[in-house]
């Protein structure tokens, strides 16, 4: 079976180019081990635990982001690195970006509080907090391709699976934090939540997150432009 | 220079650098990989712990852990490692670790193989995945510094004390040495010397192992192996033990239930191996959990078995096999975690901590992780150290590489010492077997002078880094098999055709030494 691959390696060439290679699995993971057993020694990529758990082999295939180890190939199909990163080489991608926006929407746990969580409490976060971090969502998002401050989906959905959290005694803050460069920027496309492979929803999550805004006080901040367009006293 | 250097960034590495972080010493945080990447996020299960001692006592744990381990470890230390339990639970629940909960909106304990008690603490059956992603959101939280992608070369041992540590940055190709009079081994255990048959991420390659010992730190108990016995067939990927915890059946190519499925993890390895090896068909059967407790406590299961085997657990058993899961030898350490060389600690898999002996309890690996992996921070060394050590030759070293012609792929030797190995010397091994594995390892040492990297870029060379883990691999899969050759009995996951029993004259932890780079190995009494 033919399969194509994007391909990049700043010391053999500065433009990326497709190769072909005749390959015998049709597991993408062992399809591309195969690749570099075989063919191509220098041919680069990330895996790990081959069971879909530790988001390490995300790639695009067609176009469309996968589990390397969990999709199955089919004749002539395209393998190309995650979207909306640096790629370093090949299938490889400088994945950075994700400390950055856990830092800068602190989705993380701020202050403990001993509220009592329930048995249906922990539900209500128990998906999101099955994120495996692939950044399949993040690579899917038109806004993160043109907006390199975006916040993204992977940390919006982390930051709601927090603010859900009874534990959190400061979940207002991370409110704060997602105004800008976060839940308003978002086009609620929904490619993110087409292509988690945890079935999570993080647009659903980002329209949440926006609610949850909305009660607190916070303004949407879209409305206000057009708001400001139509009433503008200084336009008077 | 930082107070304290961890090598490895699974669940080990980053409990000792926040706790290293929180009381006060500068961390840095070296990984091969990123952090939500490690083997860690594979541990499904749960975590064991004493919560309520009115249901269950330390005593009961302790002595279900003794048993398990066949007597082959100590007491004192599995009684400190059971005392830590509850403790490590609250802080991992302080952290925002979302446990399930029960009726009374406690966390909800399972029980799991080889245990009288509900005991093991979990988040569905993503334990794991849930403990390391919050880890790592507390380690950016509290500004803990990373390399990332970084491989551990070497250690600096100078007048048998640890002073540095040298690495490679894969990207960048470059060496780096960083001196610190802390170094802590966190990178896993050796289950990828079966990289064909194991549950283990690829990356999982014994290289805390193999450097520690070249830097004649001890190893110990390396031939102990434990098999995990529900993996998906043919992928070897997990199926936890949490679905017999929670009544899993398994059934026979007659559809008869064979074992008690909630005996200890190498007893019921044992009777799956020995039907597998016969070409017999072997299931776990979960139909009659019913759809709302599969979807409740076991959707990763449920989710594995429909994406890599086509089966809906809901209407068909599953059809199993056996693989290489957790490995409890490791590099030797004291009650301290310090290993036998000064200024050097190991915590997780890659430690042999006395607590598991001859047989992991399944719940038992998370608690080490966190319980050890925080108390590990007490014994710190605060000096500053001076560190000589010239790291030219390794950068030389890696240009011969480059330039090296290459004869034999070591890519198809590692399959091949896969195969061998686990036909050989896995679960059921005898003597002659283990000589004939042994004999395939001296022919690949010797080999090793016509093997190489075929990649000759100078940035981001993977195949470099692949070969400096295949050496790992080769070194630490010689010791495995010398360890099985000296313990002429059977005990817990070490079975022996020609020793069926267990002879108390080896009721004793096996001590590895590297002596002139030829491994001397012998007997301790448990302490």
């Amino acid at each position: 079976m033919k399969i194509k691959i994007k391909r990049f390696n700043k010391q053999k060439s500065q433009d990326f180019y497709i190769e072909e290679f005749d390959i015998l699995n049709t597991n993408t993971l062992k399809a591309l081990l195969e690749v570099k057993q075989n063919y191509d020694k220098s041919f680069s990529f990330r895996y790990g635990c081959k069971s879909a758990v530790c988001g390490s082999c995300a790639i695009r295939v067609n176009g469309v982001e996968k589990l390397a180890c969990k999709v199955k190939l089919k004749e002539n199909d395209l393998i190309e690195p995650l979207n909306n990163f640096e790629v370093i080489k090949d299938l490889v991608v400088n994945l950075d970006k994700n400390e950055h926006f856990i830092k800068k929407s602190n989705a993380f746990l701020e202050e403990f509080s001993s509220n009592v969580v329930t048995k249906n409490d922990g539900k209500l976060i128990d998906l999101q907090s099955n994120c495996i971090s692939c950044q399949s969502c993040f690579s899917s998002c038109p806004v993160s391709s043109i907006n390199s401050d975006f916040i993204g989906p992977t940390s919006l959905t982390k930051v709601f699976r927090y603010i859900e959290d009874k534990k959190e005694s400061l979940s207002k803050n991370k409110l704060d934090l997602i105004q800008k460069n976060g839940i308003w920027d978002c086009t609620l496309c929904g490619n993110c939540t087409m292509v988690c492979p945890q079935g999570i929803d993080s647009r659903s999550d980002i329209l949440k997150l926006r609610m949850k805004s909305l009660q607190n006080g916070y303004t949407d901040p879209t409305i206000q432009t057009s708001f400001n367009m139509e009433f503008n006293p200084n336009g008077f | 220079m930082y107070d304290v250097v961890v090598i490895g960034s699974g669940a080990a590495g980053l409990t000792a650098a926040l706790e290293a972080k929180e009381q006060g010493f500068s961390v840095l945080v070296i990984s091969k990989n990123y952090p939500t990447f490690s083997q860690s996020c594979q541990a499904q299960g749960g975590i064991n712990a004493i919560l309520d001692e009115s249901n269950d006592s330390i005593d009961d744990f302790v002595s279900d852990t003794f048993i398990a381990s066949r007597k082959i470890s100590n007491k004192k230390r599995i009684r400190k490692f059971c005392e830590l339990s509850k403790d490590s639970i609250l802080w991992l629940n302080k952290l925002g670790v979302p446990f399930t909960r029960d009726e009374n909106n406690n966390i909800a304990q399972r029980r799991f193989g080889g245990t009288s008690k509900k005991r093991t603490c979990y988040s569905s059956d993503y334990t794991g995945l849930k403990i390391i992603n919050t880890l790592y959101d507390t380690c950016v939280k509290n500004d803990i510094e990373f390399l990332h992608e970084e491989f551990l070369l070497d250690i600096a041992v100078e007048n048998g004390v640890a002073n540095a540590v040298i690495t490679l940055n894969i990207n960048k190709m470059k060496v780096s040495k960083y001196p610190t009079s802390n170094i802590i081994l966190a990178t896993g255990g050796y289950s990828n010397i079966f990289s064909l048959n194991t549950t283990n991420s690829y990356l999982t390659t014994a290289d805390g192992l193999a450097i520690a010992y070249k830097n004649k730190a001890k190893l110990s108990n390396l031939e102990f192996v434990q098999f995990h016995p529900t993996v998906l067939k043919e992928t070897n990927i997990l199926i936890s033990e949490s679905a017999r915890g929670e009544g899993g059946y398994l059934l026979d190519k007659n559809s008869n239930r064979f074992i008690d499925e909630l005996k200890t993890r190498d007893e019921v390895a044992r009777e799956v191996y020995k039907r597998v090896v016969k070409g017999e068909e072997v299931f776990l059967d979960l139909r009659h959990l019913g759809e709302e407790k599969i979807d409740e406590l076991l959707p990763q299961e449920r989710t594995i078995a429909l994406n890599f085997a086509n089966t809906d657990i809901l209407n068909e058993p599953l059809s199993i096999g056996v693989a290489a899961h957790y490995t409890m030898g490791g590099i030797l350490v004291d009650e301290n975690m310090q290993t036998t060389i000064k200024n050097l600690y190991a915590i997780g898999e890659c430690a042999q901590a006395s607590i598991h002996g001859a047989n992991r309890l399944g719940g038992n690996s998370l608690l080490e992780v966190i319980g050890l992996s925080r108390e590990v921070v007490k014994s710190f060394n605060k000096d500053k150290i001076v560190c000589n050590i010239d790291i030219k030759k390794y950068q030389k070293e890696i240009d011969e590489l480059m330039h090296k012609e290459i004869k034999v792929d070591f890519y198809k030797v590692k399959e091949q010492l896969s195969q061998i190995l686990f036909e050989k010397a896995s679960i059921i091994k005898s003597n002659s077997s283990l000589n004939e594995v042994l004999e395939f390892i001296n022919e690949q040492k010797n080999n090793l002078k016509y093997m190489g990297i075929e990649d000759k870029s100078t940035y981001y060379n993977r195949n470099l880094v692949d070969f400096y883990e295949f050496k790992n691999l080769l070194l630490i899969s010689e010791l495995y098999i010398k360890s099985a050759i000296s313990r002429n009995e059977s005990r817990g996951s070490h079975y022996k055709l020609d020793y069926e029993y267990e002879d108390e004259s080896f009721e004793k932890e096996t001590i590895i030494e590297n002596q002139d780079n030829d491994a001397f190995i012998y007997f301790e009494e448990i302490k």
